[in-house]
């Protein structure tokens, strides 16, 4: 695609450099069109779509239940979170209440999410900065994570575990020992990244006032999570609007003013703390017993001791499996917040067992619009610092 | 589309109607939720008021996005979904488009980040956006026929 700018030129000659799609900085295949004068930032496009695969079309042709596979493989980083926010539209749209149990299952394993992808994220953004070691010891930590994913839903990545009405499946025994091993481990590797970065002078002159946005400017430009309440603005979904039984749990919302790339950095750690607090609380809350769907015959798929015995189940098991289930026409909209920002999901359904229309609100594509604005004025290298902070997911940008 | 629920009249729909009386052509509730349904032509002062108004400060717009219900006339709804953040309180709003020739107002000067959000609308839905700085297309290739996001558009592709 052509790129064209409006912007006037600076005194020297201006040039429009193209970075990306294949930079290792943009993370994935983001194309970001500079217009420099020198190795100043006049302006910068972000260039999306390269990623582009139809997901919210190919919702309309699945069932509900079908539909869950795919929000997995939006945001890559999160396809916890991704399951949680879809799950919870259909659930608020079919009205059903799921079991305790199941809800503080789906907060611990959110919440297991959201430091997996900070990880990510601080491991990334630390190479593209070139402090290598950091990339290596937060993968050394996440696929602890992830290993507790694929023994409670068999996968790694693309988990699929939470659906509509509750879990896949019961979690393994011995599960819970795994998360305590892996908590009781952890904060001390935290504290080892932040050795290697907080005071380290390379790091705070590569970030400390890079990427600055004003709070007005952050809201009007719709942005949120992490960049939002680096700005020194306090909205996180769990607190506003809280869903999953998240206002039991005791935890804090970091927020810091001076909105620079080296604040972000300093608030998803603290944040990655409070994670720690909500599942600390999740796995004394969790019951070791109960119910881990909620009892909707019709909608969701019966125990499978009850299918070789009941007839009903049999008959519901049947219909779910290839029929779906019907909610009611109407529109709804599910908030929920993910490491990146304000997920959502809005499902409209006209009564038929497939979605009329489903829309994710990507946190990701919204933030990376103010690219330009966290950009501009500064140097090449900044840009690469800027791309990182406001951490992006490409797939869940083009969908 | 939604059943009508009898509720007692939402907060935000009482104080668009103690406004204007005549801007809201239709409220529902469903599952908690207000809509919003306006004329397109009274969408930009609607947003306005949403957005400036004390006692609703709509400042964040969460997402913009539309619907097709294709063969109906009206065709499209675009959906506004809006947060206060102040007063921690949402509303939804939308507005209808015609088939034939799809335009609603731009909002790109209400709320800045409608940019992007009326941009994926423009490529996947095809309607036009008036009074946008860039409409282009934004996830699909500029050279790209048709509308994916259509109800006649058909998953197999264009051909």
């Amino acid at each position: 695609m052509p790129m064209t700018f409006e912007t006037p030129a600076g005194t020297g000659e201006a040039m429009v450099l193209s970075m990306g799609p294949q930079h290792p900085s943009t993370h994935g295949v983001l194309r970001v069109a500079l217009q420099l004068d020198g190795e100043t930032v006049i302006d910068a496009k972000p260039d999306i779509g390269y990623l582009h695969t139809g997901i919210e079309k190919s919702c309309e042709s699945k069932t509900y239940s079908q539909a869950i596979t795919l929000t997995d493989r939006m945001d890559y980083l999160a396809p916890l979170s991704n399951n949680l926010c879809y799950c919870l539209a259909v659930e608020k749209l079919l009205g059903l209440e799921v079991p305790k149990r199941a809800q503080y299952v789906r907060v611990l394993l959110t919440e297991m999410t959201r430091i997996a992808s900070h990880l990510v994220w601080l491991g990334t953004h630390a190479i593209d900065l070139g402090a290598m070691s950091v990339f290596l010891y937060c993968f050394r930590e996440r696929e602890e994570i992830m290993k507790i994913f694929e023994l409670v839903s068999g996968q790694r990545m693309m988990t699929s575990y939470f659906r509509v009405g509750g879990l896949a499946l019961e979690p393994p025994a011995g599960w819970m020992d795994r998360v305590a091993a892996f908590m009781e481990t952890f904060p001390g590797h935290l504290n080892e990244y932040e050795t290697l970065l907080t005071e380290n002078r390379i790091w705070k002159m590569r970030t400390i006032g890079v990427g600055v946005v004003t709070p007005e400017d952050a809201i009007a430009w719709g942005m949120s999570g992490p960049t939002l309440r680096a700005a020194g603005v306090p909205y996180d979904v769990r607190k506003y609007f809280p869903y999953s039984s998240y206002e039991e749990f005791d935890f804090e919302v970091p927020t810091r003013t001076e909105s620079d790339c080296y604040a972000r950095y300093l608030l998803r750690l603290e944040e990655i703390r409070q994670s720690m607090r909500i599942v600390k609380q999740a796995m004394g809350k969790i019951p070791a017993e109960g119910p881990i769907r909620t009892d909707a015959p019709g909608i969701v798929a019966p125990q499978r001791e009850n299918m070789k015995t009941e007839m009903e189940a049999l008959i519901y098991h049947f219909k779910i499996f290839t029929e779906g289930f019907s909610p009611p026409p109407g529109q709804v909209y599910q908030r929920i917040e993910s490491p990146r920002g304000e997920m959502c999901t809005y499902v409209v359904s006209d009564g038929s067992p497939k979605p009329f229309r489903v829309k994710f609100r990507s946190p990701c594509f919204v933030n990376l619009q103010a690219l330009p604005l966290l950009c501009q004025n500064r140097l090449i290298a900044d840009v690469v610092a800027c791309i990182g902070t406001i951490d992006i997911v490409l797939g869940e940008i083009d969908r | 589309m939604a059943e009508a629920v009898e509720t007692p009249v939402h907060p935000v729909a009482s104080r668009l109607a103690e406004w204007d009386a005549g801007v809201v052509s239709a409220t529902e509730t469903f599952r908690g939720e207000l809509t919003v349904t306006v004329t397109r032509q009274n969408l930009r002062r609607v947003a306005d008021f949403l957005r400036t108004a004390p006692d609703l400060k709509f400042d964040f717009l969460s997402d913009l996005t539309a619907r097709d219900h294709f063969p109906a006339e009206p065709r499209f709804a675009v959906v506004y979904h809006l947060l206060s953040i102040t007063h921690r309180i949402t509303v939804r709003v939308q507005a209808w488009a015609d088939g034939a020739d799809p335009a609603v107002p731009s909002m790109t000067s209400v709320w800045p980040t409608a940019n992007w959000h009326e941009r994926e609308v423009f490529d996947l839905f095809g309607i036009r956006f008036d009074g946008h700085p860039d409409l282009s297309r934004i996830l699909l290739p500029a050279d790209w026929e048709g509308h994916p996001l259509r109800k006649d558009y058909s998953t197999r592709g264009p051909r």
